[in-house]
């Protein structure tokens, strides 16, 4: 029996990566243009991965900071294998329940956007999830590409199953992604020529060997990497592509993505400074810490500004994610512990927090019928259970405690203290304040009703909902009270989970 | 010639041809990618910039008179009968890890540039044109962002 | 756009090229990525770890196959999005543009020649799948030359005529099943006791020994690739040619 569990507990991330790929292939297979033919499998198979991914976390942490699985049983670097420590599962974790309890929220949305349609939605929407854990999981740069791409046109194709606008942002996507990724691409093969291995400690390893880190091919490999993964998680300037992505997709494809896309790539982008090429040499020997640090106080300041002035609620939502990856890059290039732990414990409570936003957001579009910030007016009283799960939201983006937003606020604000880096601390603290204006303009706008203001010029049709739902299900609610539930719960359990991400952060 | 530029030559260009035409033909894409206003010339230019990168690769695995990854017949024979004797000669075959990974990589290409021409095609079909400037003068007012 | 995509150009290749510079030189057999253990170890190593001549069959289907696996799921994954993003459903035949070629319409010749070259390529095609790890093939070279023989088919006596041999549900289920073959022969491994895609792990069940076992399984994931490959090859076309009506085409 106890033989049985610990076979169970070595396949697990294999289960968490592999029962969302399998549920695709079903879906495929068995869903014959039923518009929720695929539901069935895609919540069977997400639980079970979600199992997958909780039993690897206790795994994880009961072994005491990381497990190794050999795919194809070849020990590296002649095979691939998996290196899951503490934040991979936590990371891993997120993405499988954001997928699940999405799938739920998204029930009713699927069957009336995709139509007969639905199962290749279902599909593509399981190997996108599928895709995300393998990234978060793998040890190898190659396969990292190959997931990536996974990910990538999984999420083309589902965006561009929107109307004609998702399309036409879709095809930028298609074209800054495919740099992105090709960039990162490159980056590796600059890795690979110069230390001939694709195993990520490895590189490290043969690199610290030879003693070539002041070569300056090692140099431009950091940056093509870096910048191709800038690229895929919209850090300003790069985030071109995004906010009409996001904005333009189906329901479903932007309450999944918004929360997953960019902190997955910054979940990669620590992994690379940190394992790839070593602490010493991304924070010393690159010696672009400090422009990065810059770069990062831009983004954070012009994603807060673009946000301020949007008024379509779903674009103003993409530009705070603009500023958060800010945040996250930042925390990372600090150079020290507080920071990274605070990226590191970012990427879940980001995650949760504009999980939330999004699910309420497209609850209200969904009702109203109105994609602008008008739409709120009076709407405490209209529809006081979804203001509660965005208040939740919104107080955890503005930073108030007790919600996840204000502690990794914290930890990141005390790594600029600590690095002296004010001019981000101050970029982030003007952010906070920047989302409190944002957000309380529109409690008020939602307490008090009509506003004397004029309405915001530039009604966009093909951001407007084809039909206001008549009510809101409760397939729709449950779900944006998980995710404020989970809003809280990252919060409250902040120093325990503080505690493992530093861990395994340390090295 | 100069003597400067007949050493930079010698030392710098001719023995690293190959990473410099991969630099050019990759450049050649990149442009055509950012600065052509028709979408399906932006998806030649996707095309080349990925297939300098696989030139790239190939380029790597190459070695001085090495022949294909493949064993040939004899030697082939050979290492079956006697599976301790370790003849097999690093030097007479080609890298063929570069190889593996530009199959992965074409397959990619292939894959992108399939679904990026499914989505440019539906983009001419609800805005009856694939030129970049004619759609954005098609959207509404507002719809620009 | 222009001046901005010059600029961008000119940055980022005065970039790459500022890193030849310490690159070993090309077709250096002491460079690093050629001297370093692990391509020495695949050159000389794996046909006994193996028994596979093809070298670049050896690292694709064994040593790296889990990639090779997500590989088939990226084309899989193509093929699928294809379908989700231009596939029209039910669209009215009055819709459709005109000029396309309609079926009757064909050249002796070209039908005469194409059904007799279309066997050859099949067969071809499986000798590629099957004989991959002896010589330059695989599954995806084959699987590639498969769907192409049905396109072949498709541009000379129409796309309903393709459609008769390989239908749009057949061909959905067909790539489905490629990936299948695949991965479940990875869980194959697993449940054998072994770790996912280790292929040793059914020595019991594959005749010959270790080895064999794992030269066996080779051909067994290939032929999965094949399926998948095959069948998406043709979705492409036949989605393509017809914006998604999968009626007429070229």
């Amino acid at each position: 029996m106890i033989e049985f569990f610990g076979f169970l507990a070595h396949q697990a991330p294999l289960v968490t990566v592999l029962a969302p790929a399998f549920g695709a292939l079903l879906v495929t297979l068995f869903g014959r243009g039923k518009a929720e033919a695929g539901l069935p499998l895609a919540l069977i198979s997400l639980s079970l991965s979600s199992v997958g991914a909780v039993v690897t976390l206790f795994h994880v942490l009961a072994s005491g900071g990381e497990l190794r699985y050999r795919l194809g049983g070849w020990a590296p670097p002649f095979g691939i294998e998996y290196r899951i420590d503490a934040l991979a599962a936590l990371t891993a974790a997120a993405v499988v329940l954001v997928g699940l309890v999405n799938a739920v929220f998204s029930k009713t949305r699927v069957a009336a956007e995709a139509g007969e349609k639905a199962p290749f939605f279902y599909t593509l929407y399981l190997f996108l999830l599928a895709g995300l854990c393998g990234i978060v999981f793998t040890n190898d740069a190659f396969n990292l590409y190959v997931l990536i791409e996974i990910t990538s046109l999984t999420s083309y194709a589902l965006i561009a199953m929107g109307n004609r606008r998702a399309a036409l942002s879709s095809f930028n996507y298609v074209i800054m992604g495919t740099v992105g990724a090709s960039l990162y691409l490159l980056g590796v093969g600059y890795l690979y020529i110069k230390t001939g291995t694709l195993n990520i400690d490895g590189m490290r390893a043969a690199m610290a060997e030879a003693g070539i880190w002041g070569d300056a091919s090692i140099t431009v490999a950091f940056i093509l990497i870096l910048v191709g993964l800038w690229t895929k998680m919209a850090f300003f300037p790069l985030h071109g592509w995004m906010p009409n992505a996001y904005s333009y997709a189906p329901t479903a494809v932007g309450t999944l993505m918004a929360p997953l896309m960019t902190k997955v790539m910054v979940y990669v982008m620590l992994r690379v400074m940190l394992f790839a090429f070593g602490a010493d040499f991304s924070y010393g020997g690159a010696g672009c810490g400090d422009i990065v640090v810059a770069l990062s106080t831009v983004a954070i300041v012009a994603g807060s500004l673009l946000a301020l002035a949007r008024s379509d609620i779903k674009k103003m939502l993409t530009y705070l994610i603009v500023a958060e990856v800010g945040y996250m890059v930042g925390g990372a290039w600090v150079g020290n512990e507080a920071g990274l732990t605070g990226a590191a414990y970012h990427i879940l409570s980001d995650a949760a927090m504009t999980f939330c936003l999004f699910m309420a957001v497209s609850i209200i579009v969904l009702r109203t019928g109105d994609h602008r910030l008008t739409a709120f007016t009076g709407l405490f009283r209209k529809m006081p259970l979804t203001m509660i799960g965005f208040t939740v939201g919104a107080l955890s983006m503005i930073g108030l405690p007790p919600t996840c937003g204000f502690f990794s606020k914290w930890y990141l604000v005390g790594g600029g203290i600590e690095a002296g880096r004010w001019d981000y601390v101050v970029a982030l603290l003007f952010s906070s304040l920047v989302n409190a204006v944002i957000f309380f303009r529109i409690f008020e706008r939602a307490y008090f009703g009509e506003m004397d203001e004029p309405a915001p010029a530039g009604d966009d049709a093909d951001s407007r909902p084809s039909q206001p739902l008549e009510r809101v299900p409760w397939s729709m609610l449950v779900p944006l009270f998980l995710a404020a539930a989970a809003v809280l719960l990252v919060g409250l359990f902040n120093n325990t989970l503080a505690g493992w991400l530093r861990a395994a952060l340390a090295i | 010639m100069e003597p400067a530029l007949a050493s930079f030559l010698q030392e710098q260009i001719v023995p690293k041809f190959n990473y410099w035409v991969y630099v050019v033909l990759m450049m050649i894409g990149l442009y055509a990618m950012i600065a052509k206003n028709n979408l399906i010339k932006k998806l030649i230019g996707m095309s080349i910039f990925q297939t300098a990168i696989i030139l790239f690769y190939v380029s790597v695995g190459a070695k001085d008179g090495a022949g294909i990854p493949i064993l040939d017949h004899h030697t082939y024979e050979h290492a079956l009968e006697h599976p301790g004797d370790e003849h097999i000669d690093r030097d007479g075959y080609a890298n063929p890890l570069p190889h593996v990974l530009m199959l992965t990589a074409i397959v990619v290409g292939v894959s992108t540039l399939g679904l990026a021409l499914a989505i440019a095609q539906r983009i001419f079909t609800s805005f009856g044109s694939i030129e970049e400037d004619e759609i954005l003068e098609k959207l509404q007012p507002g719809g620009h962002d | 756009m222009k001046l901005f995509g010059l600029i961008a150009v000119i940055i980022v290749g005065a970039l790459l090229l500022s890193a030849t510079g310490d690159f070993p030189d090309f077709g250096d057999p002491q460079s690093p990525a050629s001297a370093s253990p692990l391509s020495t170890h695949y050159i000389e190593g794996s046909v006994y770890e193996t028994k596979v001549p093809n070298l670049v069959t050896a690292v694709l289907a064994d040593y790296r196959g889990f990639d090779t696996m997500f590989e088939t799921v990226v084309i899989f994954v193509a093929g699928i999005g294809i379908i989700a993003v231009l596939r029209a459903f039910g669209t009215p035949a009055a819709e459709l543009p005109e000029g396309g070629g309609e079926e009757g319409d064909d050249d002796l010749i070209i039908r005469t020649t194409c059904n007799l070259v279309f066997p050859v390529i099949q067969v071809f095609a499986l000798y590629v799948v099957a004989h991959g790890h002896h010589s330059p093939g695989g599954g995806f070279q084959g699987g590639v030359m498969l769907g192409a023989s049905y396109i072949l088919l498709a541009l000379s006596c129409g796309l309903p005529a393709a459609k008769r041999r390989l239908g749009e549900r057949q061909t959905i289920v067909l790539a489905a099943i490629g990936v299948i073959v695949f991965a479940g022969w990875g869980v194959a491994c697993v449940l054998f006791g072994g770790n996912f895609l280790d292929y040793a792990a059914l020595d019991p069940i594959i005749p010959g020994d270790v080895q064999m076992a794992r030269s066996h399984s080779m051909l067994g994931v290939e032929i999965g690739v094949a399926f998948t490959v095959t069948a998406i090859m043709f979705v492409i076309y036949a989605n393509l040619s017809t914006r998604g009506r999968l009626r007429d085409g070229l």
